[in-house]
């Protein structure tokens, strides 16, 4: 991995969000609006990007693009700049050799609805003709591939809140299949909608903690009460090893194992055993190889639902405890929830929270896990709480879990460069 | 309602700057909107969208077709309001 970007709910860029996170921020805030009062939301809070995307992309490009794509743009653009591979498009990377994947949990939704207003409130007449190429869920992918020249392949993984971890999964697996030397690969997520808001509230999976927002994502907490919605977007580089080492490029990490697997159990919530989650996890150490036996940190996917959190921590540590050849050993690896902080960007959480397990191996320190006023006897882990946490010297890899709706789980090894 | 034809120039071009990102007096009357202005059909297709909302008239498809310039465009939009 030799390039990262994101924007996010705590910094419009890779260095502040991760600043923010270390300093515990949390960034969510009640919304300014009156939708809770008009439509009668139970949730009137979120976290909304710090740096709005029109504050970085030129006019022509915030009308051409929805949201979510507007926000891949900014991420892929500052991972691609970090990597150093030269002037947009192409750079120094033969075309044909790079490829993109950008995933999407729900895809052009603010688009969509603004045109059904339009169609419904003032005739077909009134669409603007790139309504479809921008509702699309493949919008971020293309404007990517676009922006940076892609020619092996624009790719949009979908699969809810693990489209972000999918999009490293299936770039790995471009790289590692022969099909692409570079791959920039991400999710973006621009979906705070009074139509998201109370959908996920019907499904009792938003925290309605309306009196103390800031608060309210509360990962492995006994008071946790479902997940704070998010958006932004976040981008990796990955490159071949023959790629980055020819070019002298600076390495962040090593995408070392990447895991996949899918419950076949229910649309909405996961399979209670965890057993499609540990899959994914095993799969993705015994990929990694000798890198499993040093696993030194997680960023769980840990969204603060008072059923999830528990199954994860519990397949955590049946990972790990093969992994790393004991119970005991699992039960020391320091998790890290940032959701706590970012809230949940759904499409785009697997890729930003697969930077920060990328940062933590850089800086040897895990990000906390804050808002937990009292943790959750029931999880077993080595929870991260309050303040970040000095990782040892030396070789080292994190895992990093995403999961979604629909029951897929992807699960990322990260070695340490 | 009657629009003065420089009023319409002037809102006219700003939808076309607004769309493309040309500097404002790369916008003048004798340009060709696909040779000059380099203005693609989907593109052109949002301006018109634009156009006839601010200056609430139609403009059939149709008639697109034969909006060679920016000054055939904005006498089109003079003739539909008078």
């Amino acid at each position: 991995m030799t390039g990262l970007g994101a924007t996010t709910p705590l910094g419009g860029d890779v260095p502040s969000t991760w600043a923010a996170l270390l300093a515990g921020v949390s960034s969510v805030h009640t919304l300014d609006n009156t939708w809770a009062e008009d439509y009668g939301l139970t949730c009137d809070f979120a976290a909304t990007l710090k740096t709005a995307a029109a504050a970085v992309l030129t006019r022509q490009e915030v009308r051409r693009a929805d949201p979510s794509a507007q926000y891949a743009l900014v991420a892929a653009r500052e991972a691609w700049a970090d990597a150093g591979l030269g002037p947009r498009p192409g750079g120094v990377v033969d075309p044909e050799r790079l490829a993109v994947v950008m995933g999407s949990g729900i895809g052009g939704i603010q688009t969509m609805l603004d045109a059904w207003d339009t169609v419904r409130e003032r005739g077909a007449r009134r669409l603007m003709p790139l309504t479809v190429p921008m509702l699309m869920p493949n919008s971020a992918s293309a404007q990517v591939g676009i922006d940076l020249g892609a020619r092996a392949g624009a790719h949009a993984t979908v699969s809810a809140c693990a489209s972000g971890a999918e999009a490293l999964v299936l770039g790995a697996r471009l790289i590692r299949a022969g099909f692409a030397d570079v791959v920039v690969a991400g999710g973006a997520e621009a979906a705070i909608h009074p139509l998201t808001l109370g959908s996920f509230g019907k499904m009792q999976a938003l925290s309605t903690r309306r009196e103390a927002p800031e608060t309210a994502s509360r990962p492995y907490c006994v008071t946790r009460d479902g997940f704070v919605m998010g958006e932004g977007a976040g981008a990796l580089v990955l490159e071949s090893a023959e790629h980055a080492q020819a070019r002298g490029a600076r390495i962040w990490a090593w995408l070392v194992g990447a895991g996949s697997a899918s419950d076949a159990y229910d649309v909405a919530p996961p399979d209670p055993s965890g057993q499609g989650q540990l899959r994914a996890m095993r799969q993705a150490l015994a990929e990694a190889g000798p890198a499993a036996a040093r696993v030194a940190h997680v960023n769980a996917h840990a969204t603060a639902t008072p059923a999830g959190d528990g199954i994860e921590a519990r397949a955590i540590v049946d990972a790990l405890a093969e992994a790393l050849g004991s119970r005991e050993a699992a039960l020391q690896v320091p998790v890290s929830a940032t959701k706590s902080m970012t809230g949940h960007l759904l499409g785009a959480a697997g890729a930003v929270e697969s930077i920060f397990a990328v940062l933590a191996l850089r800086d040897r320190l895990a990000p906390p896990t804050t808002n937990i006023v009292e943790l959750d006897p029931a999880i077993e882990c080595s929870v991260v709480r309050d303040s970040p946490r000095p990782l040892p010297a030396g070789p080292i890899a994190a895992l990093n879990n995403a999961f979604g709706f629909g029951g897929h789980n992807m699960a990322l090894v990260f070695d340490s460069a | 309602m009657a629009h003065e034809a420089n009023d319409v120039f002037d809102g006219l071009k700003e939808i076309i700057v607004d769309e493309t990102g040309l500097a404002d007096d790369a916008v003048t009357g004798e340009k060709s909107f696909s040779d000059d202005l380099l203005i693609d059909s989907l593109s052109m297709m949002t301006i018109v969208t634009l156009a006839e909302d601010k200056f609430g008239v139609e403009i059939p498809d149709d008639a697109v077709k034969d909006l060679a310039t920016v000054q055939d465009a904005v006498d089109f939009i003079v003739g539909a309001s008078a």
